[in-house]
């Protein structure tokens, strides 16, 4: 790095040491790809690339484990948090990041999602919420809002017999273990800057040892949404911040 | 001398598998098998292992995943529904090809059936199970000592195929009091450094996976290497016992509690002055096929008995390629065959 104060300063972009020189695979105005990038700086700040272990879930981020220089593992469809407690069990001084969408950890790993909450494992689970299952083309998630048209809602959401949308940071927050829960967004320039906070404070509490962190992280899918990617923010935004309040829900890392 | 202890099967297993090195234990409370976590609950903190009660059998199975993929020697156990929700995680971990040991202490099915001790899981355990091209080794253990021993060496084996091992019992030995010599570990190592997942510290980062989305460069490329690694387990790894085959004219064939039952049916038609020999696969998978047909060829008739429908006899009928009559003696839905039946059966031979 130059030693160029000036340019240090002016530089408000740049790859992160910890991930690869690559494109990504996800579509244009997808959230994913931002979270990894805030993901990777944090690594880089915080120092623990060659200690980190990315647990990926499967959904549209099966690989996240491509674009960082990190050991990773697969996890069956929803097992993330089960994964990521062998790895963590094995080695307590690791860093074990479970990442997983919304399908993932509230319909098929809900079980494995609460369970791990409340033994209060030392990892930090990162949730990609983006209303829908991207992955397989659309389908309602359990994030999926009221009235809200997916594949398999073509209707809409029909909350009389589909439900309404699982609110993952509330749900959680009714445990006793987990230290840290918050929701972010990825929709614009100051919520990236606070989702990138909420990420670092998540790996500082695992890095001290202090148990559980779950950031909620609101993302776009304008594929599966039916949207140009700007349209998507808007939506994410004027439809899916009401339904999912941001903010922190627990900081006991602070206390 | 080492001491003869006098320990129940299933707990014989958890001392065999801290014996082992395994550290890491992940289980879900299931009858005929809950003696398995409870001994790891109280043993493993006394040795610096972990204990985890998992939420559920899936969850157990994954938690297996994580640690085998750190590098751990680690185990579940379960009985026979909670094995079925396994299935999933293990054809991921064959996938993966990471060693792990799973104890099957099978009861009665279909369905939740009963608690008591069956033999109704050969077929998940030795043709599949779950999806895809894969194999388990599979070891049948019929005395509590052989618990051990298995438990032991199945360590072993899943280290050095990279592969699933499983421990294929059933409720009545794994409730059985009986006599052993606890065995010595085996001292042998194995390095995972190369593939396990330790953090990328000054090395290129290590990846454990099975999505490999391109059909000719990738996904057919693991099933023929995991295909060649099956057949040099099949040359290297079949253990099958025999008792009294040679001048036998009838063979009666069974595994884990059954062939207990058939060496005491053998031991009463020789004293009837019937010739009787057992012949008893100890792997499962690898079955051993070539053995079998040598043991049985000039027999006038082989007697297959099992605690199921008669799953094994497919295997047996194979390996003699159809070339003796083979009779069945089997009792389902967690029945023991009755010593009198198998001996009166084989009396009808030479009416
Ligand atoms: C056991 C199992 N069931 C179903 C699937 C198919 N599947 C793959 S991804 C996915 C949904 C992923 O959606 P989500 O978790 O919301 O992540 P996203 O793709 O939106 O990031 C499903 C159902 C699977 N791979 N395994
Ligand atoms: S389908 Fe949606 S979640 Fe998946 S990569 Fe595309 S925009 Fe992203």
């Amino acid at each position: 790095m130059s030693s160029n104060t000036r340019i240090k300063e002016q530089l408000i972009m740049k790859r992160p040491d910890s991930m690869f020189e690559m494109k990504n695979h996800y579509c244009p105005g997808c959230g994913h790809g931002i979270i990894h990038n805030m993901l990777g700086e944090c690594i880089d700040e915080l120092g623990v690339q060659e200690n980190t272990i990315l647990v990926a879930p499967v959904g549209c981020a099966v690989m996240a484990f491509l674009y960082f220089k990190m050991d990773g593992c697969e996890a069956p469809h929803g097992r993330v948090p089960a994964v990521a407690t062998g790895i963590k069990r094995v080695h307590p001084d690791k860093i074990v990041l479970a990442y997983q969408g919304d399908g993932d950890l509230l319909a098929i790993g809900m079980a494995e999602t609460i369970h791990a909450a409340n033994r209060g494992e030392n990892i930090t689970v990162i949730f990609v919420n983006n209303a829908n299952y991207g992955m397989t083309g659309g389908q309602m998630a359990p994030t999926t809002l009221p009235g809200q048209r997916t594949k398999t809602t073509p209707k809409g959401r029909n909350t009389s017999t589909e439900g309404f949308p699982i609110k993952a940071c509330e749900l959680i927050n009714t445990l006793e273990a987990p230290v840290f829960i918050e929701r972010c967004s990825v929709h614009n320039v100051p919520n990236i800057r606070k989702t990138k906070r909420a990420l670092k404070k998540a790996l500082e509490n695992q890095i001290e040892k202090r148990g559980y962190s779950f950031v909620e992280v609101l993302s776009m899918c304008p594929t599966n949404w039916g949207m140009q990617p700007v349209d998507g923010t808007k939506w994410l935004e004027e439809s899916m911040i009401p339904a999912f309040p941001l903010g922190n829900f627990r900081d006991r890392g602070a206390e | 001398m080492s001491d003869k202890l006098l320990m129940k099967g299933n707990e014989v297993i958890g001392e065999a598998a801290i014996i082992a090195g395994c550290r890491h234990y992940f289980g879900y409370p299931i009858t005929p098998q809950n003696e398995i976590p409870a001994y790891m609950a109280a043993r493993m903190p006394e040795v610096g292992g972990v204990f985890v009660q998992a939420e559920s059998e899936v969850a157990a199975i994954n938690m297996v995943l994580g640690a085998a993929a750190a590098g751990a020697r680690v185990m579940t156990s379960s009985s026979s529904p909670g094995i079925s929700l396994k299935q999933e995680g293990i054809s991921y971990l064959s996938a993966c090809e990471l060693p792990a040991v799973i104890v099957n202490m099978m009861r009665g099915g279909p369905g939740l059936g009963n608690i008591a001790g069956a033999q109704g899981d050969y077929f998940q355990a030795t043709k599949g199970g779950g999806h895809g091209d894969y194999r388990l080794i599979v070891l049948a253990p019929a005395t509590v000592q052989e618990m051990a021993d298995y438990t032991v060496q199945a360590f072993d084996l899943a280290d050095k195929y990279r592969t699933v091992v499983m421990i294929l019992g059933d409720g009545h030995i794994g409730q059985m009091s009986e006599p052993l010599v606890l065995p010595k570990p085996t001292g042998k190592t194995f390095d995972k450094s190369a593939w396990s997942l330790t953090g990328a510290k000054g090395r290129d980062q290590h990846i454990v996976r099975s999505l490999l989305l391109y059909p000719e460069d990738e996904l057919e490329k693991l099933n023929i290497r995991l295909q060649e690694k099956y057949k040099l387990i099949t040359k290297n790894e079949i253990l099958y016992k025999t008792y009294m085959t040679d001048d036998a004219d009838y063979l009666l064939i069974g595994f884990g509690m059954c062939s207990r039952l058939a060496r005491g049916a053998c031991d009463v038609l020789r004293k009837k002055g019937l010739k009787a020999g057992m012949f008893r696969p100890v792997t499962l998978w690898p079955f051993p096929s070539a053995e079998l047909a040598k043991a049985a060829a000039g027999k006038k008739k082989i007697l297959v008995i099992e605690m199921n429908a008669g799953q094994m006899i497919e295997d047996v009928n194979l390996a003699i390629g159809c070339s003796i009559p083979v009779d069945f003696v089997g009792r389902m839905g967690g029945m023991v065959p009755e010593l009198e039946t198998i001996v009166e059966r084989v009396e009808t031979y030479v009416k």
